[in-house]
């Protein structure tokens, strides 16, 4: 069953004349228990689509589908309980002034959700950390310990799906190995199913089955991530972007400066 | 060849209400017309190298070195005024950011050629745009001069930072200290940017600082890398010799980086050696 799937996902910004495309009919399907990646440029509308599906834009068109329930165009309160997302800046997206507990326990209080203070310390160790971190500040605790925080609080309402917009760009290479584990181990354990954007080709190695390439709002590829890492990718653009995630090469930077 | 820049046991120490904290302990490096690098973690104080060498630091700071020494100039003695003219024109900064670091209300090649005025007084305004306009083409711009009067926010990540580049590059420094000069931006993007410097380094013969968390990206780009763990220099290598590293602590950054060409189930995580403070 596929867990995820959006069909002619079209958006624009801006009205009338002023209308500016930035998704054009993006097809793709996610199964269930999946780790899929979106992949390509800034500005190519990968993460647009993962705020398409968190319900943060309504005004999109085409269908989007999550655990086989159509996506209406509004924010609803059944949708978060089974999709939350994860975004990229640990250090923004957590209120500086709310311990710990607090930013827990907030998507509880929302959902009117009861036994509080056990579910708060049954998250902080599925991710790691313990009860200690109850009554901490988001400046009390390091980069990785945000994110783990952050990622518990996505968790918190025991969704299936999670978006991850970026989650390990702002780390440093040993945390983001920590993370990276903690999300593979989480995967395992619980059968969630991941949307994950980056631009890490490394990170969609590791952690994702199959990816889509994006380019300008469109879809340019969808291939398995044993094929991108084969170098059997169809598309040029896909194996240029794998070779500049390789290494630094003079001829690279001639060829696509050329193209540019 | 002597060195253009020369440190040796550099030692900063910031001031906090618990006394003073040391960020970098007795870090000693020399750089020629060369690419070096300077990878580790946030915290590791390679950062604060950078800006001691500019004395950018505030004067609570505790900046002491046994020598430290650009051409002919010892930084640490020299006077503000000294410093106002090596600043910019002669050792420039690349930052991270180029949201940042332009400014917003001002128009792009308007900046570039502030800086090139601040430098040379005398020169007049035309004479500016014209360099301006001709460093916009060195960093790869098609079309200076639309580019010139756009504002910071009408340009892509990619171009803000080659418009940085521009306006470091405007007064023709003998040494770049570039600060995570691509870390905001897409591989792509990166691949060029990368380019120019590169260029750069081997026409005009620039030295190059180049301060950066990603070891896979220098270990191809640059010439020799130091690896800072805790303000210290745990190794300094050939880049194209960064696989055969031998310190633990590089050893186990490398290893942590997820890799397209050898993929685990599990990446190990580092393990820090409480040793490697003091080793």
């Amino acid at each position: 069953m596929s867990m995820i799937k959006s069909k002619g996902l079209s958006m624009a910004f801006g009205i009338g004349s002023k209308a500016r495309d930035v998704l054009t009919d993006v097809n793709f399907s996610v199964a269930e228990g999946e780790v899929f990646g979106l992949v390509g440029e800034s500005g190519s509308g990968k993460t647009t689509v993962l705020r398409c599906l968190a319900g943060l834009y309504t005004h999109w068109r085409g269908e989007l589908e999550i655990a086989g329930k159509q996506l209406e165009h509004r924010l609803d309160r059944s949708q978060c309980r089974i999709v939350q997302m994860v975004f990229q800046d640990p250090y923004g997206s957590l209120h500086p002034r709310h311990t710990v507990a607090t930013a827990l326990a907030e998507p509880l209080r929302i959902h009117g959700i009861g036994d509080v203070d056990r579910r708060i310390d049954e998250t902080l160790e599925r991710v790691g950390l313990n009860g200690s971190f109850r009554y901490r500040y988001p400046h009390q605790l390091s980069g990785g310990q945000r994110q783990r925080v952050a990622i518990a609080r996505a968790l918190i309402l025991e969704p299936r799906v999670l978006l991850l917009d970026e989650p390990t760009s702002a780390l440093d290479v040993s945390v983001q190995a920590e993370i990276l584990n903690l999300l593979a181990d989480l995967r395992a354990r619980d059968g969630l199913t991941y949307l994950l954007v980056t631009h890490d080709l490394g990170v969609v190695a590791h952690l994702c089955d199959r990816l889509a390439v994006m380019q300008s709002g469109r879809i340019v590829e969808t291939l398995t991530v044993d094929t991108l890492c084969s170098g059997a990718a169809a598309e040029p653009y896909t194996r240029t972007l794998l070779q500049a995630s390789r290494q630094y090469s003079r001829e690279l930077a001639t060829a696509t400066a050329m193209e540019a | 060849m002597t060195p253009q820049l020369e440190i040796n046991d550099l030692r900063v120490s910031f001031k906090t209400p618990d006394g003073y904290v040391d960020a970098v302990r007795g870090v000693s490096l020399q750089l020629g017309r060369e690419k070096l690098a300077i990878v580790g973690e946030s915290g590791s104080g390679k950062s604060t190298v950078g800006r001691a060498i500019l004395r950018l630091h505030p004067h609570s700071a505790r900046i002491t070195a046994k020598t430290m020494r650009f051409c002919e100039v010892d930084l640490l003695s020299a006077s503000e005024k000294t410093m106002r003219s090596i600043r910019g024109a002669r050792i420039s900064m690349i930052l991270q950011d180029p949201k940042y670091s332009l400014n917003p209300v001002v128009r792009v090649g308007d900046q570039i050629a502030e800086s090139y005025l601040a430098h040379h007084p005398k020169a007049s305004r035309a004479e500016a745009r014209e360099r301006a306009l001709a460093m916009l083409e060195t960093v790869r711009i098609r079309d200076p001069q639309r580019v010139f009067s756009l504002y910071p926010h009408e340009v892509s990540g990619g171009m803000g930072q080659r418009i940085m580049i521009a306006m470091m590059l405007i007064t023709e420094p003998d040494i770049i200290i570039a600060d995570e000069p691509t870390s905001a931006l897409d591989v792509s993007v990166r691949t060029q940017i990368l380019a120019i410097l590169d260029d750069l380094v081997g026409e005009r013969g620039l030295g190059l600082l180049f301060i950066s968390h990603d070891l896979n990206l220098v270990r191809s780009f640059c010439d020799r890398v130091i690896v800072m763990y805790a303000g210290r220099i745990v190794e300094t290598i050939d880049a194209d010799r960064l696989g055969e590293a031998t310190h633990p602590y590089t050893r186990g950054l490398l290893d942590s980086l997820p890799e397209i060409d050898h993929r685990r189930a599990r990446l190990p995580v580092l393990q820090r050696d409480p040793s490697w403070l003091t080793a």
